[in-house]
């Protein structure tokens, strides 16, 4: 059997919405993958840093207070300088629809916004892991 | 009241309804069975088929009483909307203070009564529009305000001492309260007319909302110094909005939304108590902020049965004399978490049915939702037609001519009774675990919010619990012609400008004069914070200034999340 998929899943920035990101972080748990939550108030390196120390193949971005555009490509590009752009990168939150394109270009794998259902989000990173295959 | 009180006619009902449920009831279950096999509300209250007078025998006639008179069950105030209807108060806040400054004008042309303002996330946090947190969060989810300027634009041409203002701002409200002081002194105004409400509600922050600087000791002193200071110079002013609205928001069930609150506002109480004022000088201003979700009953019946726990706290345990110090007083907002994106015009309807509930329910001040806030912060189309569906409630459905409509429906009053014993199981339970500060710190309520908030959605996503658009009804392909409120990207250019004149023109010896003063004050903790800030505000301190200077007394605050 393989090992359980790792998912860091993080709130950065001001932003402190946590009702989406506690029930995915328990919904993934009871769905067999291992879950760091980080907690609020994280700034982008902190929670690079933690993705590549917990090698986790999931990062989980948590984002309602309209701030994606700045925060996403600041990841993306410290995933990028330390050499683990192999993490997969989703969003969850509140996304206005222009601003996918863009998110999705610049690396972010999906987006997953309000009402999501739960089993989707496990089948979705489920999938993106299968795809990335083992590393 | 005719209803059968005595035991006699209350044994003949009884037989009345066993009658019919084996008679009637049973002939139509055998054609067609119910569509649930136990109804619940929202909240997991049970909900029988029908009530009658057997299930408000228990409660007493006093309990339900009459408008204006404790226990409030029907209303704070004697005649309620026959003389003047809630506030309508329509929340604004974005870009600038002159943005905003703008919306507030125009929604005063449409015949708003009340103005409330949202912060941008920097403002909400305590940091200037130039630090690096603040990044991309500047004017975006509300108004940015670092210094005094930008009080003075937000609230230029209106008449502090003939609007009331509301403020929706938790860590840094004293910073605002004292910023809304020294505009209010600069114009010539009398403090003690002026009316309108901090939020200042920190202890729901770290069960919920989460916008909380330092740790909770410092954090309630704060809001103690807001309450003593506007009893003392701001007769009118609503020190503090002990908040439901954001533990909902947050996950939790109706119940626990309205329990938690009331502890906290006990707690509060009990803070200002230790200063030795008296409970009547201060508890006639301390108002209360609740959601209105979708179970229209259940709304209902919360409101009702808040009204009446907190009188009877107020009275019982805090020995309060003043009527007015048991009466709560509550603005409601129609719940934001209830909109959805998918067919989102049919959050009009959603948000109407809450409102509705809100006015039933007694409320004093109601904000509705913009139909597009499932987007991003609502268009001033979006305001118009939330504001109008109040107006619509007001003067054309006829229901606020009487007062409490639905008081003596047995659901409702039944379900009021149940909502109140439940609140004081969970108040009682709440001080037999150690009281609401230490289970904040345990993260006992916030397993609570987040357990229901998980089993909410497994309820959508099995369609347990309906939402139309979403996992009913739904639509694949749809056209989605929506115009969005744009976010001006100048916003914070503009915004560091005015903050960095303000810091060139203010006399900085003076400032770091002041700054100083500020540690004393904060290391004693039998000192108001109020006038030294006051003071510090006037002299040009930003946000930042002062809430970077108390980070270094009494650092800052970091939760151990539990999901």
């Amino acid at each position: 059997m393989s090992s359980p998929i790792r998912v860091l899943l993080a709130k950065v920035g001001l932003d402190g919405h946590d009702r989406g990101v506690k029930v995915v972080a328990r919904t993934l748990r009871d769905a067999g993958m291992d879950v760091i939550y980080t907690g609020l108030h994280r700034t982008p390196e902190e929670v690079v840093y933690s993705a590549i120390q917990e090698d986790v193949d999931v990062l989980g971005i948590s984002l309602l207070s309209g701030a994606h555009m700045t925060i996403c490509p600041k990841i993306m590009k410290l995933l990028k300088e330390q050499g683990a752009e192999d993490t997969i990168v989703v969003v969850g939150g509140v996304v206005p629809d222009e601003d996918v394109a863009p998110l999705k270009e610049m690396g972010v794998k999906e987006l997953l916004l309000q009402d999501t259902p739960p089993n989707q989000i496990v089948e979705t990173l489920e999938n993106l892991v299968a795809e990335r295959g083992p590393r | 009241m005719n209803a059968p009180t005595d035991s006699k006619q209350l044994a003949a009902l009884q037989e009345q309804l066993e009658l019919w449920e084996k008679n009637e009831v049973d002939t139509f279950l055998r054609k067609q069975h119910e569509r649930e096999e136990q109804f619940q509300t929202l909240g997991g209250f049970p909900v029988k088929r029908t009530y009658t007078a057997l299930d408000i025998a228990d409660t007493p006639l006093e309990d339900i009483g009459l408008p204006g008179q404790y226990p409030f069950t029907r209303g704070p105030y004697p005649t309620m909307y026959r003389s003047r209807f809630w506030t309508m108060r329509q929340i604004a806040g974005f870009g600038t203070g002159e943005d905003t400054n703008n919306r507030f004008k125009y929604l005063i042309s449409q015949g708003q009564t009340g103005l409330s303002t949202d912060f941008d996330m920097p403002t909400l946090m305590g940091y200037d529009s130039d630090h690096a947190m603040s990044e991309g969060e500047v004017g975006r989810e509300g108004v940015a305000v670092d210094t005094l300027a930008d009080m003075e634009a937000l609230f230029d041409g209106i008449d502090l001492e003939n609007i009331s203002v509301s403020m929706t701002i938790n860590p840094t409200a004293w910073i605002l309260l004292a910023m809304y002081v020294v505009l209010a002194q600069e114009r010539g105004n009398d403090l003690n007319k002026l009316s309108g409400t901090i939020q200042a509600d920190i202890l729901k922050e770290y069960m919920a909302q989460k916008e909380y600087i330092y740790p909770i000791a410092p954090s309630v002193r704060i809001v103690r110094d807001c309450i003593t200071y506007c009893a003392e110079n701001m007769k009118r002013y609503n020190p503090i909005n002990i908040s439901g609205y954001h533990i909902s928001e947050a996950g939790s069930s109706p119940i626990h939304e309205v329990a938690f609150t009331m502890a906290n506002a006990v707690t509060y109480v009990e803070e200002v108590l230790k200063t030795g004022m008296d409970v009547d000088a201060f508890a006639p201003r301390l108002a209360f902020y609740f959601v209105c979700q979708s179970d229209f009953f259940e709304e209902i019946a919360k409101f009702r049965a808040a009204r009446r726990v907190w009188a009877k706290i107020m009275k019982q345990r805090f020995g309060a004399k003043k009527p007015e110090s048991m009466r709560l007083r509550f603005h409601c907002q129609t719940a934001a978490a209830s909109l959805t994106k998918p067919q989102y015009k049919v959050n009009v309807m959603r948000t109407t049915l809450q409102a509705l509930a809100a006015v039933l329910g007694g409320a004093q001040s109601l904000h509705t939702n913009g139909m597009d806030e499932a987007f991003a912060i609502p268009t001033e189309e979006a305001m118009k037609i939330a504001l109008r569906t109040q107006q619509v409630i007001a003067d054309e459905t006829g229901i606020a001519s009487v007062i409490d409509p639905l008081g003596g429906s047995y659901f409702l009053e039944n379900l009021t009774t149940e909502y109140e014993k439940t609140i004081f199981e969970i108040l009682d339970e709440v001080q037999e675990r150690g009281g609401t500060i230490k289970l904040i710190e345990e993260g006992w309520f916030q397993k609570h919010i987040s357990d229901f908030a998980y089993e909410t959605a497994l309820r959508k996503q099995s369609g347990q619990k309906p939402v139309i658009g979403v996992n009913k009804y739904v639509e694949t392909e749809e056209d989605v012609d929506i115009e969005t409120h744009p976010y001006d990207p100048t916003t914070a250019e503009r915004q560091i400008e005015r903050l960095n004149h303000v810091r060139k023109t203010r006399d900085e010896a003076k400032l770091q004069a002041l700054l100083e003063e500020l540690v004393t004050v904060a290391k004693d903790e039998t000192r108001n914070i109020m006038p030294v800030t006051i003071e510090l505000v006037r002299a040009g301190a930003s946000m930042g200034d002062i809430v970077e200077k108390l980070k270094t007394v009494w650092g800052t605050y970091r939760e151990n999340p539990v999901f």
